[in-house]
């Protein structure tokens, strides 16, 4: 049976004043699966999800998200849409509680986020669904700690906590073990493998060892280009990848 | 004591302090600083809680005391409607600019809203029925509901304080909304909440207008105590000394824009004497309280009440 492809790119070109930072990309993310998007620095790993998410224009070329047409949606509609994104730096409201992080993105469905006469007390109903969100990922002690003063590996956490509040289809992460410790590497890896059930990730990571353990198809993104696709044995016995990789021919 | 506890009693010693103001002080001076603490509020929702420096709000409260001078004097409509339809106008101008500059941010929004300020200053004095120079003079108080003869300062005192706790509690209840929470979370992070789905520039812009309304109602009210509008209202010193009362009471705390125009009001009114060494005492104070106080009158004494009542972190 083939895949069912959630998310199709066709020749994505983004350029900046001349640079072209991605070129061609073209790429078919299967659901339900973990696919990770690999490069040296400056690959335009990035700026594919930027472009994904619409925080960038694209200079050329078409994305499909459930066979839609999502070009040229406005970000926050393509957020509604269901692809929500994390940020290479961790990205939580800093002055707001662990709770009211998750808060944030649980209220837009209420429908009330323009309700500027209602009371913040009716936001206390979304409480108990941001405790289990939390919980979920391990800072249930935490609930009432302002977010920048939790250590960095916790504050990735909040960030996918407030990301899974809003139960994302595609779910893209930008490097979410970026100067962690070893012990949170791993349990980053395992909570990836855990709210991976039942959605799509595209992963950037750097880490090679976290994407040999989730991924099921890496893409390799060189100089803005797709350079090779494939499982991970496969694109690691890639002379071209290990070119790139290493700047040396194998 | 917990944070909503001191919260209510600041809420308990302010309106009985506001209540007893027309005896304490005289009306007309009580009056100038309500309606100045209700535009510095009305300010400090959008820098202190949107993160956005406006430098054009005197278009707000100027229009709104033209438009009111001009229905209660010319129409004799009562004082209400004059003062609703100062406020109408100036929702519609926060509109109007908002749509416009929303979407730009820093320094460039200051700028631009310094610039449709300065086209309604412009207006104001080409238009034939401002009064050009001299102002709007002789505003009729008029009658509150058709019924309450606004002659007596006191009585006008307490019209223009209901006004006053109406608009500051909108502000409050703005800020602890559901809109308020999304606020401050573009605030802190707008990329972030854009990713979460949230049109920033529409609540961004909801804010703007929500604040530019308050600003009117503030103008509308200042026309009808003080019973004229004048260029100076519209001149952006007015955008520039909102400016400078909400950081000197402190910028994102509920009562440090009323402290703030306080402090202003009194300092232009006992040092009139002096002439125009005002400008320069005030500025000196101004720039003596943000060395000391970085976070404002009210921020610092925020901070001190929780280190020591709380426990917690300022
Ligand atoms: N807004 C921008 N304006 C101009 N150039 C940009 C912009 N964003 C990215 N670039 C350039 O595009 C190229 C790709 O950047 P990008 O951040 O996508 O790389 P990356 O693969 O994510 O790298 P890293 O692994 O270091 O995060 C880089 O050369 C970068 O300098
Ligand atoms: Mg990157």
């Amino acid at each position: 049976m083939p895949e069912e492809t959630i998310l199709e790119t066709r020749d994505l070109v983004k350029e900046f004043a001349g640079f072209v930072a991605v070129n061609g990309v073209s790429l078919r993310v299967a659901r339900g699966s973990i696919h990770a998007l690999i490069g040296p620095n400056g690959a335009g790993k990035t700026t594919v999800f930027n472009l994904l998410t619409r925080f960038l224009p694209a200079t050329r070329g078409a994305i499909l998200f459930n066979g839609e047409d999502v070009t040229h949606a406005r970000p926050a509609d393509v957020a509604r849409r269901g692809i929500v994104r994390s940020f290479q730096m961790s990205a939580v409201f800093p002055a707001l509680t662990a709770l009211e992080n998750v808060r944030i993105a649980l209220q837009r469905p209420l429908g009330t986020s323009f309700h500027f006469w209602r009371s913040e007390r009716t936001l206390q109903a979304l409480d108990a669904r941001a405790v289990e969100l939390l919980a979920a990922v391990g800072l249930e002690a935490d609930r009432d700690t302002v977010a920048v003063e939790l250590p960095y590996g916790r504050k990735r956490a909040l960030e996918l906590a407030t990301t899974l509040a809003l139960d994302p289809e595609l779910l893209l992460l930008d490097e979410p073990t970026q100067g962690m410790g070893h012990e949170d590497v791993g349990r980053v890896v395992a909570l990836i493998r855990h709210v991976a059930a039942g959605r799509t990730v595209l992963l950037v990571e750097h880490n090679l060892s976290v994407v040999q353990d989730l991924a099921r198809r890496v893409t390799v993104l060189a100089r803005g280009a797709v350079l090779a696709e494939g499982s991970y044995d496969e694109v690691s016995r890639d002379p071209a990848v290990l070119e790139a990789y290493i700047g040396a021919p194998a | 004591m917990s944070a909503p506890a001191l919260r209510r009693l600041a809420w308990a010693a302010m309106v009985l302090l506001g209540l007893a103001a027309p005896y304490l002080v005289y009306p007309v001076f009580a009056m100038n600083v309500l309606c100045l603490a209700l535009f510095a509020s009305a300010f400090n929702l959008l820098l202190g809680y949107a993160g956005l420096l406006s430098f054009g709000h005197a278009a707000f409260l100027g229009a709104a005391a033209y438009v009111t001078g001009i229905t209660l004097r010319t129409w004799g409509l009562p004082t209400e409607l004059g003062v609703l339809a100062g406020t109408a106008v100036a929702t519609l101008l926060g509109l109007v600019f908002g749509a416009l500059a929303i979407r730009r941010s820093g320094i460039y929004f200051a700028m631009i809203t310094l610039g449709f300020a300065q086209l309604v200053y412009f207006l104001v004095v080409q238009l034939p029925w401002t009064g050009g120079e001299d102002g709007l003079q002789g505003i009729p108080r008029g009658k509150a509901l058709g019924l309450l003869a606004l002659d007596g300062p006191v009585t006008t005192y307490y019209f223009v304080y209901v006004a006053f706790l109406a608009g500051f509690w909108l502000i409050q209840r703005a800020i602890h909304s559901p809109f308020g929470h999304v606020l401050r979370a573009i605030r802190e992070n707008e990329p972030r909440a854009l990713s979460l789905g949230y049109d920033v520039a529409h609540y961004k812009l909801l804010a703007f207008v929500l604040s530019a309304a308050l600003s009117g109602l503030a103008g509308s009210l200042k026309a009808v105590v003080l019973q004229f509008a004048s260029l100076s209202d519209v001149h952006w010193h007015r955008s520039g000394e909102v400016v400078l009362m909400t950081l000197l009471g402190g910028m994102g705390t509920v009562l440090g824009p009323s402290v703030g125009a306080l402090l202003v009001v009194t300092l232009e009114n006992y040092l009139a004497d002096v002439g125009s060494w005002v400008t320069v005492i005030t500025g000196a104070v101004f720039v003596a309280c943000v060395l000391a106080f970085r976070r404002g009158i009210v921020g610092e004494v925020r901070a001190l009440v929780r280190r020591s009542f709380i426990g917690g972190k300022p």
